[in-house]
C-alpha cells in the first residue's frame, strides 16, 4: 500500500526541552489516521512540522513518496486547534484570500467556494463579516477554508470542538465523504468515541515518544485480555462459581440487562471460549456473552499511566 | 512573489478600510490646521494689552530712559512716597521698579529693585538691566570727564561678512533655515516610523489574538508575512501622508484666506526675519542664492533612501515585538529601547547639528544606523562629504538586513507562543530555536 505521509526519525528540541524524540510513523494513502496523546505530548509540534511551520532538528518527512518541499503546502489542508479568522474581513474576501495563499487561482477559488457554500447552505454569508457570525458559523467557514484547495492530506486538530451535535455530524459526514473520494486524513483529538468511530489507524504519542502505532483492529488485538462478560440465570450459584473458579479468573461486573441475572467478568487465560460456554450452559441459562474489547480510551489510559 | 503581493494587498486594504484610519486621515489635517490658525489668532491678540510698570525713581536719574513700547508701558510715580508708591503699584500696576537714592552711581548698580507679584520674563529683566547699565555708564563717563557724544561716535559696530572659498557671499541665519529644512525631513521620518511602526505591531498582535496566524503560516513563510505587513502598512501610511498634505494644504489656504491673516504668504518671511534681524532686506538675493545652492536633489534622494531604510529597520523591530507579546499593554517594556534612539536622534539633530554640523557627535550619530535617518537628513543641507553619506547608508542597510533576520526569528517563534509575556532572556533563547 502506498503511504501518503512518512515521518522518519523526527527530533525537535526547544532549548532544553525535547518536544519530539525520534518519532517515526507511516500514514497509508486513503486512511483516516488518529493521532492521539495527552496534552503536551508533542502532537502540535509534529503537526507543525508536517505543515512546515517549524523545521525538525533532524529527521525527514515524505509526502507521497517525495521529500517535503515548500510547494507541498497546496496539497495539505490544516485546521489548527486554535482557530481563527480575520474578524473584520468579509467572509467571501477572506475565503478568496486564504485560498489564493494556498496557490489557487482566483477563478478556481470562486468556483470551489460556490460549490462548498451551496453544499453547506451558507450562500447568504458571503458579504458578512466574521464578527457578525456565531462561533459555530465561523467554524463552518474555517472548515471550508481548510478543504477548499482539495488537499491530498487533511490535518484536523480537534475538528469537532465548537460545533453543536447537528453541525458536528454534518462536518463528520463531509470528512467521511472526502475520505471516500481519496483524501487521507490525520485526526488529532481527545474525543475517543470519534476515533473509535472514524479512524482506521492510530498512533499514540506520549512525552515526546511514539508508543503505539498501527491499524486500529491490530492495536486492539494486541491489547485484548481475553475477558468475557457473562450474564447467567442459575439455580445453583454456588456450583457454578465453584466450576468457574477452578479454571478461570472470575470477577463481578456490571452491564445493562433486562434480566435478573448474575453478572460476571471471566478471564479465559489459556482456555477456549467454548470451555467457558459449556460450564455455563451446564449450570443455567446464559443471557449475555460478550468478549470485552478494549476501547481506545482504555488503551490510551493504560498506556499513558504505565509510562 | 505572488503571495507577497497578495499579503501586501490585503494588509493595505484592511488598513485603509479601517474606520479609525479613515477618520484620522480626514480629521487630522482639520485639527492640525485648526490649531495652527487658533494659535496664530491668539498670538496676534496677545499684544493688545501692554504690561503696566510703575517707576519710583528717588535718584531722578532715569526719568526719560524707560520708553513705552507696545508690550510695556512705564508710569512715573516718583512724586509719591515709597510706601504709597508700593501700595499703588501693587493695586493698579503689574510691577514697581524702585530706584533708591544713594551716594554713588557705583552703589546704585546693585540697588535697583523690581517688585512684582508674578516673576518677570527674562526678556524684561535683560531690557531693564540694559537700560540701567547704559544710563549709569554714560552718567559715570560724564562724571569722569569723558564726552559721551564722542564716545558714541567712536563706538564701532562690526558686521561680519560671510563667504565661501568659491567666492560666493553667504548670509547669517542661514544655518537655522538649513536646519529647519533638514529637520522637517528628519522629523517626518521619525513620525512615520512611530505611527506606522505601531500599526505594524498592532496588525501582528491582531493576527495573534485572532488565532488566524497558524492558518496563514501553514500557507506562507513567516518572513513573507512579516514583509507583506511592513510594506502594506507603509503604503497605507504613504497614502495617508499624501492625503494629509493635500487636504492640509487646501484647508490652510481656505482658512487663511477667510481669516484674512495671510499666514500662508507671510510665514516664511517671518521665519527668516526672526532668524536674522539686521540688514535683511538688503540680503534677500543672498538668501535666495543660498537656498538655491542647497543640495535639493541630494536631500530628496537621501530622504527617500533613509526613509525606506529607517522605516524598514524600525518596523522590523515593531513586528518582532508584536509577535513576542499577547496584547498592546505588554509591549511597553520592549518599545522603550526603540523609541529612545529616535528621540535621541531628534535632540541631537536640533541641538548638536546647529552648533557644529560637522562635529564629532553630529558625524557619529549621522552614521550610527539607529539615528542616521534623522541626524543625517538634518546635516545634509550643511553639505556632507560623500564618503560619510555612503558609509552611513551602507551601514543603515546592513543593519536593516541583520535586524530583519533577527526580527524574523523572533517573529517566527513568537507568533505561535500564546498566553505569556516573554522576558528578554526568553527572547534571546528564541533566536536559537
Amino acid at each position: 500500500m502506498n503511504s501518503i505521509l512518512e515521518v522518519k526519525n523526527v527530533v525537535k528540541q526547544f532549548g532544553d526541552y525535547k518536544a519530539l524524540n525520534d518519532v517515526s510513523f507511516t500514514i497509508p494513502e486513503g486512511s483516516i489516521y488518529g493521532l492521539l496523546g495527552p496534552n503536551g505530548a508533542g502532537k502540535t509540534t509534529l503537526i507543525r512540522i508536517i505543515n512546515q511551520i517549524t523545521m525538525p532538528d533532524s529527521g525527514e518527512v515524505f509526502l507521497d513518496g517525495k521529500k517535503l518541499s515548500p510547494s507541498d503546502i497546496q496539497h495539505i489542508g490544516y485546521m489548527p486547534e486554535e482557530r481563527g479568522l480575520y474578524k473584520t474581513m468579509k467572509v467571501g474576501e477572506q475565503c478568496l484570500y486564504l485560498a489564493q495563499l494556498k496557490g489557487l487561482s482566483k477563478e478556481d477559488a470562486k468556483k470551489q467556494l460556490k460549490y462548498w457554500f451551496e453544499k453547506l447552505e451558507i450562500e447568504g454569508w458571503w458579504n458578512k463579516k466574521i464578527q457578525e457570525l456565531s462561533k459555530g458559523m465561523a467554524q463552518k467557514i474555517q472548515f471550508v477554508v481548510t478543504v477548499l484547495h482539495k488537499p491530498k492530506l487533511l490535518i484536523l486538530d480537534e475538528p469537532f470542538s465548537g460545533f453543536d451535535p447537528v453541525n458536528a455530524n454534518l462536518i463528520k459526514d463531509e470528512i467521511i465523504e472526502l475520505n471516500k473520494q481519496g483524501t487521507s486524513i490525520i485526526f488529532s483529538t481527545h474525543r475517543m468515541e470519534s476515533v473509535e468511530e472514524m479512524c482506521d489507524y492510530i498512533a499514540l504519542i506520549h512525552k515526546s515518544n511514539k508508543l503505539i502505532e498501527g491499524k486500529l483492529v491490530d492495536v486492539k488485538k494486541e491489547y485484548r485480555t481475553n475477558t468475557f462478560e457473562v450474564g447467567i440465570i442459575s439455580p445453583n450459584v454456588e456450583g457454578l462459581m465453584y466450576d468457574l473458579t477452578q479454571k478461570f479468573k472470575v470477577g463481578q461486573t456490571n452491564f445493562k440487562s433486562l434480566n435478573d441475572d448474575i453478572k460476571l467478568d471471566v478471564q479465559l487465560g489459556e482456555h477456549h471460549s467454548n470451555d467457558l460456554l459449556s460450564i455455563l450452559t451446564k449450570n443455567g441459562q446464559v443471557t449475555h456473552f460478550l468478549e470485552k474489547i478494549p476501547s481506545v480510551n482504555d488503551i490510551f489510559i493504560q498506556t499513558v499511566s504505565n509510562k | 512573489m505572488k503571495t507577497l503581493s497578495l499579503i501586501i494587498k490585503r494588509e493595505f486594504i484592511a488598513k485603509v478600510r479601517n474606520k479609525s484610519f479613515i477618520v484620522m486621515t480626514f480629521l487630522s489635517p482639520l485639527l492640525f490646521v485648526g490649531i495652527a490658525v487658533f494659535v496664530g489668532f491668539l498670538a496676534s491678540m496677545d499684544k493688545d494689552e501692554a504690561t503696566q510698570i510703575a517707576i519710583h525713581d528717588e535718584a531722578g536719574l532715569f526719568k526719560n530712559e524707560f520708553k513705552n513700547d507696545k508690550n510695556t508701558h512705564y508710569i512715573d510715580i516718583s512724586f509719591m512716597t515709597f510706601e504709597t508708591a508700593k501700595d499703588t503699584a501693587s493695586n493698579n500696576y503689574d510691577g514697581l521698579l524702585y530706584i533708591p537714592k544713594v551716594d554713588s552711581i557705583q552703589q546704585l548698580a546693585s540697588k535697583v529693585e523690581y517688585i512684582s507679584e508674578d516673576s518677570p520674563s527674562i526678556d524684561f529683566i535683560t531690557d531693564v538691566e540694559h537700560i540701567v547699565d547704559s544710563t549709569l555708564t554714560s552718567d559715570k563717563l560724564k562724571i569722569l570727564g569723558f564726552d559721551a557724544k564722542k564716545i558714541e561716535e567712536a563706538t564701532v559696530n562690526s558686521d561680519l561678512k560671510l563667504s565661501k572659498f568659491s567666492g560666493e557671499e553667504t548670509v547669517r541665519g542661514i544655518n537655522e533655515i538649513k536646519l529647519i529644512i533638514g529637520g522637517v525631513f528628519g522629523y517626518l521620518i521619525m513620525m512615520f516610523i512611530v505611527i506606522y511602526g505601531n500599526f505594524v505591531m498592532r496588525s501582528v498582535i491582531e493576527e495573534k489574538t485572532n488565532r488566524i496566524i497558524e492558518i496563514i503560516i501553514s500557507s506562507v513563510k513567516p518572513f513573507q508575512l512579516m514583509m507583506g505587513k511592513i510594506i502594506g502598512n507603509s503604503l497605507a501610511g504613504i497614502l495617508q501622508f499624501a492625503i494629509w498634505a493635500i487636504v492640509g494644504g487646501i484647508l490652510f489656504f481656505i482658512f487663511s484666506y477667510f481669516l484674512g491673516m495671510q499666514m500662508g504668504a507671510s510665514s516664511p518671511t517671518d521665519m527668516v526675519a526672526n532668524a536674522e534681524t539686521t540688514g535683511f532686506a538688503a540680503n534677500i538675493p543672498l538668501y535666495i542664492n543660498e537656498l538655491k545652492s542647497l543640495p535639493i536633489a541630494t536631500l530628496l534622494i537621501s530622504f527617500i533612501i533613509y526613509f525606506i531604510g529607517g522605516y524598514f529597520l524600525y518596523s522590523s523591530f515593531y513586528a518582532a515585538i508584536g509577535a513576542a507579546v499577547d496584547s498592546e499593554t505588554d509591549s511597553q517594556q520592549f518599545l522603550l529601547p526603540i523609541i529612545l534612539p529616535l528621540v535621541l536622534g531628534v535632540y541631537i539633530g536640533f541641538f548638536t547639528v546647529l552648533n557644529d554640523p560637522h562635529g564629532t557627535i553630529a558625524t557619529v550619530f549621522s552614521i550610527f544606523p539607529l539615528t542616521s535617518p534623522i541626524v543625517m537628513l538634518m546635516r545634509i543641507p550643511f553639505g556632507v562629504p560623500l564618503w560619510q553619506l555612503i558609509l552611513s547608508i551602507v551601514i543603515l542597510f546592513a543593519t536593516f538586513l541583520f535586524v530583519v533576520w533577527f526580527a524574523a526569528k523572533i517573529y517566527r517563534v513568537g507568533i505561535l507562543m500564546y498566553g505569556k509575556k516573554p522576558t528578554w532572556k526568553e527572547l534571546y533563547k528564541w533566536l536559537k530555536y
